[in-house]
């Protein structure tokens, strides 16, 4: 007789239980590279443009220059934190390494997988989103009890890059394709997120444009935790990161799935 | 414990993955230790080990991690989980190597710990597929010695091979698999008492010496098959000695599997 209780449910704690351990274990080991690649590069920007960019604007909308690229910067890091690992973890496992083989061979599902995986991810994101804001505490940003929701609008941001990243993992056909993703789709989105200029100065086409990316809602909702709550329009910025969430979590099973089960 | 055994793509391990559900059948039902398949899948899937054919443990951890991981993944109570896995290292004999990382140990121990790892929540049915591929006859005997040792405490086994002899030495029910269907089942005994007799013979020659005593010995109704730089008579008992002294010098071997596969299919197993 098997030692274990019987699976019955579609989604078990066992399973998130034994990915988790695995990304734990193999964290341990990685956690050096792995923090540094996701949190320096985003506070380089928050430093080159706060420093530099700051000297020739004093504030933006009643907002010193520092803490507006601060504040903005989480979501450049939450991005780095979770679109890069959900496409580059996710394909290497997958395809190298056939981890996924063996974890479907297991009593764990496609679904399991990608969720268990993709929260894993965000849950990073939302740790290494939260340090561009520590860091601006340094330049004069004044803690609130509202930034105590940064890791988790962190956490919810980071869920629907992660999905979205492992979506494009089992779309493309080798890795190098990634780049067509980092320089076509990523690199437009962090840069006109809000995060560096506000969008209200852009040309018409652009600020609707924005609406549609899941970026400037996350660094709408960071300033709003930081500087003051506007409803209900913060509620409008979290509905849209969670039905991005909820898209990309759906495309990133079918896909997934597509490729996995034969 | 039932081998199957067939050439490369006759779909022995499509097979495998259609009972843990990571292959969809186009047609048909399956079932696994009374589980419907796939909408069962991980019921089946907690009640079964897998040992695939590509090795996928994770290289960047020690064995002791890699069976831990699967202990917890296999629903194993947590105060359970260190039995379990000295338990598993026990089998595979890799005690002194629990530290080591994946990626120090020989393709033979890799092997065993794939399998321990399959074993690790006392799995009612093991589905074994090419466990030795690919690595040297030392190291194969080992594990056959230690396959032997699972099917003796009784575990249930599915393993697929192409190796003629691991079927022989491993399988006590075999069935014979080309093209995605079984041809032939049953004892290695049986199979070969039913299709090649007991005793074959081989003879060597010039190609055209062969395709004369292929000829000779078809017309005197016996069966053939073509061995490389040979020709192999089957059921050699069964036939003349007046017959076969005139084909030369034969050389008599034990009929076996592989003389089963060839007759039945038309292929050569590698």
């Amino acid at each position: 007789m098997p030692t274990g209780v019987r699976p019955t449910r579609r989604y078990e704690w066992a399973t998130f239980e034994g990915v988790w351990n695995r990304q734990i274990t193999l964290f341990k080991r990685y956690w050096m590279s792995s923090t540094t690649g996701s949190v320096v590069q985003p506070i380089i920007y928050l430093l080159a443009f706060g420093l530099g960019v700051g000297t020739l604007v004093a504030t933006v909308d009643n907002i010193s220059y520092v803490e507006f690229v601060g504040t903005g910067s989480v979501a450049t890091a939450v991005l780095f934190a979770s679109a890069f690992p959900g496409m580059f973890n996710t394909y290497v496992q997958r395809v190298f390494q056939k981890t996924y083989d063996a974890l479907l061979a297991a009593p764990v599902s496609v679904d399991e997988l990608t969720l268990a995986e993709g929260t894993w991810i965000a849950t990073k994101a939302g740790v290494y989103g939260s340090f561009p804001l520590v860091v601006t505490f340094f330049f004069g940003l004044a803690p609130t009890w509202g930034m105590l929701l940064v890791p988790f609008i962190g956490f919810l941001t980071g869920l629907g890059f992660a999905f979205f990243g492992m979506w494009v993992s089992a779309i493309i056909k080798n890795i190098e394709q990634t780049s067509y993703i980092t320089s076509i789709v990523l690199t437009p989105l962090f840069l006109v997120a809000g995060t560096f200029f506000p969008i209200s100065n852009l040309p018409q086409g652009l600020q609707v444009a924005a609406q549609f990316n899941p970026l400037y809602h996350c660094v709408e909702l960071v300033r709003a935790a930081s500087f003051g709550w506007q409803m209900p329009n913060d509620l409008y910025h979290f509905g849209v990161l969670i039905v991005f969430a909820v898209l990309t979590w759906l495309l990133a099973v079918a896909q997934l799935r597509k490729k996995l089960v034969d | 414990m039932l081998g199957l055994l067939g050439p490369n793509g006759a779909g022995k391990s499509t097979t495998m993955r259609m009972l843990t559900g990571q292959a969809r059948a186009t047609s048909g039902r399956i079932t696994v230790l009374d589980h419907e398949i796939p909408a069962e899948s991980k019921q089946a899937r907690s009640r079964m080990g897998v040992v695939p054919q590509t090795d996928n443990l994770d290289i960047e951890l020690t064995a002791e991690q890699n069976l831990s991981m699967f202990a917890a993944l296999y629903r194993i109570p947590r105060r359970e989980r260190p039995a379990a896995v000295d338990r598993a290292l026990e089998i595979a004999q890799l005690g002194d190597r629990r530290s080591s990382k994946v990626s120090e140990l020989s393709g033979g121990m890799k092997r065993r710990l794939l399998i321990a790892r399959g074993l690790v929540h006392r799995p009612e049915l093991v589905l074994l597929d090419e466990p030795t591929v690919g690595l040297d006859p030392q190291v194969r005997q080992e594990l056959w010695s230690l396959i032997d040792a699972l099917r003796s405490e009784g575990t249930t086994i599915l393993m697929s091979t192409h190796y003629i002899e691991e079927a022989e030495r491993l399988a006590d029910d075999v069935a014979v698999v080309s093209h995605g269907k079984i041809v032939a089942r049953g004892t290695p005994h049986a199979l070969r008492k039913e299709h090649v007799g007991s005793r074959a013979t081989e003879f060597y020659g010039a190609p055209a010496r062969l395709a004369e005593l292929e000829r000779t010995a078809k017309e005197a109704g016996l069966a053939t098959r073509r061995t490389g730089p040979s020709i192999t008579v089957l059921r050699s008992e069964d036939a003349e000695d007046r017959l076969l002294d005139s084909f030369g010098d034969g050389v008599h071997r034990q009929a076996n599997l592989e003389d089963v596969f060839v007759l039945l299919t038309g292929e050569v197993l590698h």
